[in-house]
């Protein structure tokens, strides 16, 4: 090697890596540089107005008020009489420190929240007085209003970016506002409209030297997009009328398009309270732990509960499917089933039918808990292993939208339980049969769903074999919508054909069965009650509460234009609060109006009753048997 | 011939005066972007920076005829003259120095002020060139590598006492030159390896470095014991001697880094080392320089319209931040044509150097070319926080008369000597 070649080799070596240094700084980091991230420009915003919000019959849900923020850019604050200062915001010397570092440690060059939300009488007063305090201005601000005081759950409501969430995403600045549940949260990006940057260059020294780029990258705001939901807010108010008193949720769709009509969450709170200055305290209240009530969480999406006996349709549609029972095949009943030679194996039956074989009809509308567990078992006994044959019945169950996400457009929600042939493997170890989990046939067992997964099969059975995702946006910027994900339908396993002796079977329930009381004239109800079993856990001891009650139902029979989910927590049997409030809300959606005394009286007396004993003292009630 | 010598530009190589007056002219322009503002944007008016430094350039052209007047042989016969002139100047400034910023280093004249060390690098070289070129010197020996030493570490030791420990490290760069002439490379692998030990050490701490090198050191044991079977009974002593000058090394380390450096030198390694983070104070001038240069994209947002040198976001920016103005306002295609221009002075300069018979010409072109590299690469590799905060100007660009005549004295004199390289051995 030649002696001079090593300081070549170093000069080259030493330029290449300081090109290479040079292309990594401006070259790639270079491009994602905007004059928002430059010391020497600032930034004004001008806010955009939020897209309002309507129901499916243009009725204005979410508009939006006027509000005033007092902001703050540290490094632009000079030295100020602070009594004066805090005296005229009416607030202490110690807020007034206390925000002031607050802001600074965030940032000293953008601007921060540092009073909220002035009344308007404030504002007007304060406008003319602030000018003198430089580095505080005002800042104008839309906030939501609620004209109707209803369906909080399904609006959800907004929340100021923190400071987390702002330093994350260069989008936000602290302190403005993102929807942070309810359709709110899922189209944020619609409602939320752009907001207007006027961009000024400034100096070393803060002074605005003047337009940046001569405005070259200023933009205008533009206003959020208005949205129509799917939620009939008449129905919506009505519901959580009658749920007054009671915890549950209630669903109700329409199967030819999966809209939702009504997504009913009780109890439930008065949107309007999560605006305004007012909104912290009632934030912390609506939060508590310790409130049983829970009122923000959606029990119509979140809460899993066991389906009770409107499972065992699906059961029976999954026996004709595998062809292990047709409509004729015939079940003796002795009051029960026995499942095994051991003592205990025998589950009761109330269908009180004696001394003939009983068809799927009478079945369904007797709800015999013996003609289930016996096609339950079939199904599973038809595969070659145990394991196999409860993936099978698994799949069939899950075609229906249970056990995982439904996918519809809101931002919580619960996968529920469908157990298939592994989740059985791994408890048992592998020494287990279909009488092991035959609860399963009736609705109870490992199964747990909530209420719109079960309000979705009854559109799918309305439907006789598919259904639409359930969802509530209607229309954004008034089109319709056209996501494919809601509007192709999804089939389950099930052949049409089966559907039809299943809802001849719950058409009887209403006629004869045990929702007859809750017939409505002129109107063929088709629905099947539910009692399911539940237990909590008091002082480490598991105890049985009083059973939920349960219905689902579609009406009318040949033209399905409504289906629906009822769950009311420890309301007992089926037929005596979920039948009732279900017959009630599809007659207010069909007929707009409750008529006949009869009608009348049975809705006030709906309206008026409270489980509020049940829950507070959280009664233990005899085990209860299944007579639905 | 006569007519040839008389002429002072007979035989001066052009290329070089090309990439002088290219560095020079775009220096300024940057100086000018990061000093003028809407009050001062008259070019000739004397009072602001660039207006001085403008003067400064000018005052070059004589500077420039009065080293290309003298014959190349009165550098080689008062080299030694010149570096004892540079010695005095600098021992000068303990008695009669003005202190500016903390360092002693300047001598004061009216409202002017000269920085003799920005001298003492040419001066330094010379006398390098002249010890180096006598027939009788071998490098090999020991007794003569001392003596280049003591000419190199002599400046270096009074520069370090003003403290200007930036300069300082620039006499680093004469082990290319003695490598050049015959000195082992082992100077500059151990020096290598000491430096990476220590930074490896303040990242990482001493026992973790300890088992790491070690560990090394152990296999490589275990590589010669395979070779020769009794390699450890007639060298244990020398092993034993290599684990403890590495052990005690890299303890020392940290008790140096603790304890021998000041503070402000401790918070530059370690925001260098991504050990503290800080872009308030210190490291404030470093990272507004990286965003002025990173906020110049591609193709630069063209001269007088980056708004952070216009801003005057970057403090220093037209003395050793200078580079971060071609960033912000050339862009990549601007600052790395700033370092092509820098690569093909040193390379030319280099490969005239070559072509030197005369040994003297070689090696103090050598010199020249180790210089502006450390100055090049310390001072961008600072600006763009590849190194840490040492304050050394860039070549030809950054404001300050000294700078900026010491070396067009450096690069002159080589001229000069290239001019007359081909009757002149």
């Amino acid at each position: 090697m030649k002696r001079s070649s090593l300081l070549y080799f170093f000069i080259t070596l030493a330029g290449l890596i300081l090109i290479g240094r040079l292309f990594q700084l401006q070259v790639i980091n270079g491009a994602d540089l905007d004059p928002n991230h430059n010391a020497a420009v600032k930034v004004i915003y001008d806010y955009p107005e939020r897209g309002y919000i309507y129901d499916r019959n243009g009725k204005l849900l979410v508009a939006n008020q006027l509000s005033y923020d007092v902001m703050v850019v540290p490094n632009e604050v000079e030295p100020l009489d602070t009594i004066e200062f805090c005296n005229l915001l009416k607030i202490n010397l110690d807020y007034f420190k206390r925000k002031y570092k607050t802001a600074k440690n965030y940032s000293p060059w953008l601007p921060s929240v540092f009073l909220k939300q002035l009344a308007k009488e404030d504002f007007a007063f304060l406008q003319e007085k602030l000018h003198k305090f430089k580095g505080f201005y005002i800042q104008k601000r839309n906030i939501r209003n609620y004209p109707i005081s209803s369906a909080a759950n399904v609006l959800g409501y907004i929340s100021e970016v923190n400071e987390l969430e702002a330093k994350n995403n260069p989008n936000f600045q602290q302190g403005e506002l993102i929807g942070s549940s309810g359709v709110e949260k899922s189209y944020d990006s619609i409602l939320r409209g752009i907001k207007g940057k006027k961009f000024l260059h400034r100096n070393r020294l803060n002074k605005i030297i003047g337009k940046y780029k001569d405005g070259e990258y200023d933009t205008l705001a533009v206003n959020g997009q208005d949205i129509t939901l799917t939620i009939d807010s008449e129905l919506q108010q009505y519901g959580e009328l009658l749920m007054s008193g009671k915890r549950g949720g209630i669903v109700a769709i329409e199967p030819k398009t999966g809209e939702i009509l009504a997504l009913i969450s009780s109890p439930t709170y008065n949107p309007n309270m999560m605006v305004g200055r007012q909104r912290a305290y009632n934030s912390t209240i609506l939060m508590d732990e310790k409130n049983l009530d829970k009122p923000m969480y959606d029990r119509s999406l979140q809460a899993t509960y066991p389906p009770g006996s409107p499972f065992k349709l699906i059961n029976a549609l999954i026996g004709l499917q595998e062809g292990v029972i047709d409509e004729n095949s015939g079940v003796y009943c002795y009051g029960g089933y026995r499942y095994g030679n051991r003592k205990g194996a025998f589950q009761k039956c109330h269908c009180d039918i004696f001394g003939g074989p009983i068809r799927l009809h009478t079945a369904i509308s007797k709800s015999c808990n013996s003609y289930f567990s016996t096609t339950y078992r079939k199904i599973i006994d038809n595969a070659e292993t145990a394991t196999v044959g409860m993936d099978i019945w698994s799949n069939h169950v899950k075609s229906f939208g249970l056990g995982n996400y439904l996918g519809y457009d809101l931002p919580s929600g619960q996968k529920g339980l469908i157990p298939d042939g592994n989740y059985y493997d791994s408890r048992y170890k592998y020494s287990w049969g279909p009488t092991t989990n035959i609860s399963n046939a009736i609705g109870q067992g490992e199964i747990l769903t909530t209420p719109i997964q079960l309000a979705n099969v009854t559109a799918a059975i309305a439907n006789k074999g598919y259904f639409f995702t359930p969802h509530v946006l209607k229309k954004s910027n008034g089109k319709d919508i056209t996501n494919p994900k809601y509007t192709k339908p999804k089939k389950t396993t099930i052949d049409s054909k089966y559907f039809d002796p299943i809802i001849e079977g719950m058409h009887e329930v209403f006629k004869t069965g045990t929702g007859k009381w809750s017939n409505i004239k002129g109107i063929d109800i088709v629905g099947k009650t539910g009692t399911s079993e539940n237990f909590t856990i008091i002082d480490g001891v598991r105890k049985q509460l009083r059973d939920h009650s349960i219905l689902i139902a579609f009406a009318p029979k040949d033209d399905p234009k409504i289906a629906i989910a009822v769950f009311v927590e420890n309301g007992g049997y089926g037929s005596t609060i979920a039948a009732p409030i279900t017959s009630l809300l599809i007659e207010k959606y069909l007929n707009k109006k409750i008529t006949g005394n009869n009608r009348k009286w049975i809705e006030n007396n709906m309206i008026n009753l409270s489980l509020r004993d049940i829950y507070d003292q959280k009664e233990i009630v005899p085990k209860t048997t299944f007579k639905d | 011939m006569r007519a040839e010598k008389n002429n002072i530009f007979y035989g001066v190589d052009w290329i070089l005066i090309i990439l002088y007056i290219a560095l020079v002219g775009f220096g300024w322009m940057n100086i000018y972007a990061a000093t003028t503002n809407d009050a001062n944007s008259d070019v000739l008016d004397f009072s602001t920076k660039y207006g001085k430094q403008l003067l400064w350039i000018i005052l070059c052209i004589p500077l420039i005829i009065f080293i290309l007047f003298f014959n190349s042989k009165f550098y080689e016969k008062f080299a030694s003259i010149l570096y004892l002139i540079g010695i005095l100047s600098l021992l000068g400034l303990f008695v009669f120095g003005k202190n500016i910023n903390g360092a002693q280093s300047w001598y004061a004249f009216g409202s002017a002020s000269l920085q003799p060390s920005e001298f003492a690098k040419a001066f330094t070289a010379l006398a390098v060139a002249k010890l180096l070129s006598d027939r009788q010197y071998n490098l090999k020996l020991i007794k003569n590598q001392i003596k280049a030493f003591i000419i190199i570490f002599l400046p270096a030791i009074l520069i370090a006492l003003q403290p200007d420990l930036g300069s300082v490290l620039v006499y680093l760069s004469f082990f290319f030159v003695l490598n050049r002439e015959g000195l082992t490379l082992n100077y500059i692998i151990f020096g290598s390896i000491a430096i990476v030990l220590f930074l490896l050490t303040l990242l990482f701490g001493p026992i973790a470095i300890i088992f790491m090198v070690f560990g090394l050191l152990s296999i490589l044991v275990v590589y010669f014991l395979k070779k020769h079977k009794g390699y450890l009974k007639f060298n244990w002593h020398k092993v034993l001697g290599i684990y403890l000058i590495f052990g005690l090394y890299i303890f020392s380390s940290g008790y140096i880094f603790n304890n021998v450096f000041e503070q402000h030198q401790r918070d530059r390694f370690e925001i260098l080392l991504g050990i503290s983070k800080d872009t308030k104070k210190i490291g404030y001038n470093t990272n507004q320089s990286l965003q002025a240069i990173s906020s110049g994209g591609g193709f630069g947002k063209g001269f007088l319209q980056g708004e952070r040198t216009q801003g005057d976001f970057v403090p220093e920016q037209h003395t050793d931040y200078i580079f971060s103005t071609v960033g912000e306002e050339w862009g990549f295609l601007g600052s790395s044509l700033v370092i092509i221009l820098f690569m093909l002075l040193l390379y030319r300069i280099i490969y005239l150097a070559e072509t030197h018979k005369n040994k003297f010409g070689r090696i103090y072109g050598y010199g020249l070319a180790s210089i502006l590299f450390f100055h090049v690469i310390i001072n961008i590799g600072m600006v763009i926080q590849l190194l840490p905060t040492v304050g050394i100007p860039l070549p030809f660009f950054s404001y300050g008369g000294s700078s900026l005549w010491g070396f067009t004295l450096l690069l002159f004199i080589f001229i000069k000597l290239d001019a007359n390289k081909s009757y002149d051995w």
